[in-house]
């Protein structure tokens, strides 16, 4: 090598030369916790008494990682890291504000007392197809998708959801998944892509990725660009992977299909992710076009609460009733990012805390009901009271959660919801919630009431109860395995209901990072990056672009 | 230059939406491939198009003389391609096996998941 290129080139200008403080690691510490985890465990595939264990080791680290993460976060603000050494906007940066720490936290606790419920669910064979991976690596994908702070990268960690979850979701090769698996996988596949779509055009029109610089260039942008109609292109991309009214029937016709604890992840996770995506790139990224949409979004989360609910009302198999609760969710959700007031987007990230936890209870409660009963239709359900008063309780705790009442954790986010629409003008939207509450304790109650409370299946005579030893063959000890991991969920769904305080505050700190971006953009780009001054540094297209 | 690539980019993206509006699998999944090459295309026309000039800097260099093309649609593209393909190849097993399975690729009939006349939940008790 030449030794001519010793001109003093100073390096720091664009390149990082120190190494991130040790702290700082904890950014990218839960993506590597998944990913060497899940390539381990995949070695361990067909050793079927040992990897589970291993998974839910792999699940707890991964849990206190995020705990930790979430700690910094909130101590010191958003903290960065940059791969590759190249400064931001160049490299490829993993951005953590506090809503990202928040949904990373809550996904890998939801996604450990899945884990534990899976221990008993899962069969040996469905284990040496590879259940364990499967979970590590989507979890790696979603919090890749929580952590990132580049927009194409945001891409690649929905594919590596998308992938894990293809193979979660055919695990037992029966034909009900293969029936529902193709048509998850291409819709989905469909909507990542015009994600993708959509990121071509921005590049093309911002050209750069990372996510603080668009935020920062989309202001910028002169009259007449055409960022509202990427903003649609991205709206059309997240509601489809949201499962939002009119683009969600992937999920009915999918969700139900799988083994309970699948569904149960896929519901806690998967959605959420859409909802996250949709909070990180149009509110927060692009404020000016969201307002644009605004309305168009509340007709949006409107219908998908109202139809989303009057679904689950109309399905005979209590799996799919708790799909279409999974879809009127998120129509709450995309009623905060309508309004976008710091109350509307602290009610969707609480709400999005709290669906993700009582969603995947539910499930996970459906699937010990469906074995208990051995049938998972609302019409020869019945009688299970008197087989297990306790899940009997769970299960009203959990339906009332989900309903929104008073005190378990669907309340605070519905109240703040309320007041946030009201507050702003959206009493319509206000309205919607109320009702969509309202038919969502219909929709659970008549499931307790024709589950457990009654006496037999349809015809059982009043006041009379089958004989309980009729019912299929379910070892009590397999019963207190499978109870357990619910129990942790339902703790977490009354602590959230009986102390808000510190949940409220810190979903209140996820909401500001979102409207006051400046905290983000200004942890990713430096201190001294001047907002106006960012212009000098165009990318090299821009020169060669008008030089044809 | 760029002009043409746009034509281009949008007949296939017309092809593909013709093609995945059809109620057979096996032509929805011919309208997601050329629908991926489409995607692919607009990235690269997305960073602008130049004349064969490698993004290299010569040895001595610090910044290059000439304007080079742009390499990072290009690596986005290759990423692109992997993750298309890979996804295209998963779907194409499954499509076969729920072929085997269902009897048929017709979507319209594809109702194992959801039964046709499925009953209505119970009104009373």
């Amino acid at each position: 090598m030449a030794e001519t290129s010793h001109a003093p080139i100073d390096l720091s200008v664009a390149m990082i030369t120190q190494a991130p403080a040790l702290a700082d690691w904890l950014v990218v510490a839960p993506i590597i916790v998944c990913l060497t985890g899940g390539a381990f465990l995949l070695t361990q595939r067909k050793n079927t008494a040992l990897q589970g264990w291993l998974a839910m080791l792999i699940l707890a680290l991964l849990v206190a990682v995020c705990a930790g993460l979430l700690m910094h976060v909130l101590n010191n603000g958003p903290i960065i890291m940059t791969m590759g050494r190249w400064l931001p906007p160049f490299g490829i940066t993993f951005a953590v504000d506090i809503l990202g720490a928040v949904m990373a936290l809550v996904a890998s606790t939801v996604a450990l007392f899945c884990g534990l419920y899976a221990l008993t669910e899962i069969d040996e064979q469905s284990q040496r197809y590879g259940f364990f991976p499967f979970l590590i690596l989507l979890l790696g994908g979603v919090c890749g998708a929580f952590l990132t702070g580049d927009i194409f990268n945001l891409y690649v960690w929905f594919e590596v959801l998308l992938i894990a979850s293809f193979g979660l979701l055919i695990l037992g090769n029966e034909r009900p998944q293969l029936d529902g698996a193709v048509k998850y996988a291409l819709l989905n596949l469909v909507a990542t892509t015009l994600f993708l779509i959509a990121t071509a055009y921005l590049y093309a029109l911002v050209g750069t990725l990372n996510m603080a610089d668009i935020a920062v260039r989309v202001r910028m942008l002169p009259e007449g660009a055409p960022i509202n109609t990427i903003v649609a292109l991205y709206l059309v991309a997240f509601s489809m992977k949201a499962a939002a009214f009119p683009v969600f029937f992937w999920l009915p016709a999918s969700y139900h299909t799988p083994r309970s604890v699948v569904s149960a992840v896929f519901a806690g996770l998967l959605t959420k992710v859409g909802v996250y995506a949709l909070l990180r790139i149009v509110v927060m990224l692009m404020p000016e076009s969201r307002s644009l949409f605004a309305d168009l979004l509340a007709w949006i989360a409107a219908a998908t609460l109202i139809i989303g609910v009057l679904g689950a009302l109309a399905q005979n198999d209590i799996r799919r009733t708790m799909g279409y609760l999974v879809i009127s969710g998120i129509g709450a959700m995309l009623a905060g990012a309508a309004i976008a007031s710091d109350l509307g987007l602290m009610g969707a990230i609480l709400y999005a805390v709290h669906s993700m936890i009582v969603m995947t209870a539910l499930y996970l409660v459906c699937g010990i009901m469906i074995r208990s009963a051995g049938t998972h239709d609302l019409r020869k359900l019945g009688a299970l009271y008197g087989r297990d008063p306790l899940l009997a309780a769970i299960f009203l705790i959990l339906a009332l959660a989900v309903s929104g009442l008073p005190p378990f954790s669907g309340f605070w986010p519905k109240l703040t919801l309320v007041q946030a629409a009201l507050e702003t003008g959206y009493g319509w939207l206000a309205f919607a919630i109320l009702i969509n509450g309202f038919f969502t304790t219909i929709v659970v109650g008549r499931i307790w009431v024709m589950s457990f409370w009654r006496g037999g299946p349809a015809t059982t005579p009043d006041g009379e109860t089958i004989d309980l030893t009729a019912m299929p063959d379910f070892p009590p000890k397999q019963r207190r395995a499978l109870l357990l991991p619910v129990m942790g969920l339902t703790v977490l769904v009354i602590a959230i209901g009986v102390l808000p305080r510190p949940f409220l505050t810190i979903t209140a700190g996820g909401a500001g990072g979102l409207i006051f971006q400046d905290g983000y953009i200004e942890a990713v780009l430096g201190k001294t990056a001047n907002l106006q001054g960012q212009g000098n540094m165009t990318e090299p297209h821009n020169a060669s672009g008008e030089s044809q | 230059m760029e002009v043409a690539f746009a034509a281009l980019i949008g007949i296939f993206f017309t092809v593909a939406i013709y093609l995945m509006l059809s109620q057979h699998v096996i032509r929805i999944l011919m309208g997601v491939v050329i629908l991926g090459n489409a995607v692919n295309l607009l990235i690269f026309t997305s960073g602008r198009l130049t004349r064969e000039v490698p993004p290299i800097v010569p040895q001595g260099q610090v910044i290059a003389d000439v304007s080079i093309a742009n390499p990072l649609p290009q690596a986005l593209v290759l990423t692109a391609i992997v993750i298309s393909f890979s996804f295209f190849a998963f779907l194409l097993t499954l499509a076969y096996r729920a072929f085997q399975e269902l009897g048929t690729d017709d979507t319209g009939d594809m109702r194992v998941a959801e039964p046709v006349n499925e009953p209505a939940p119970p009104t009373g008790y």
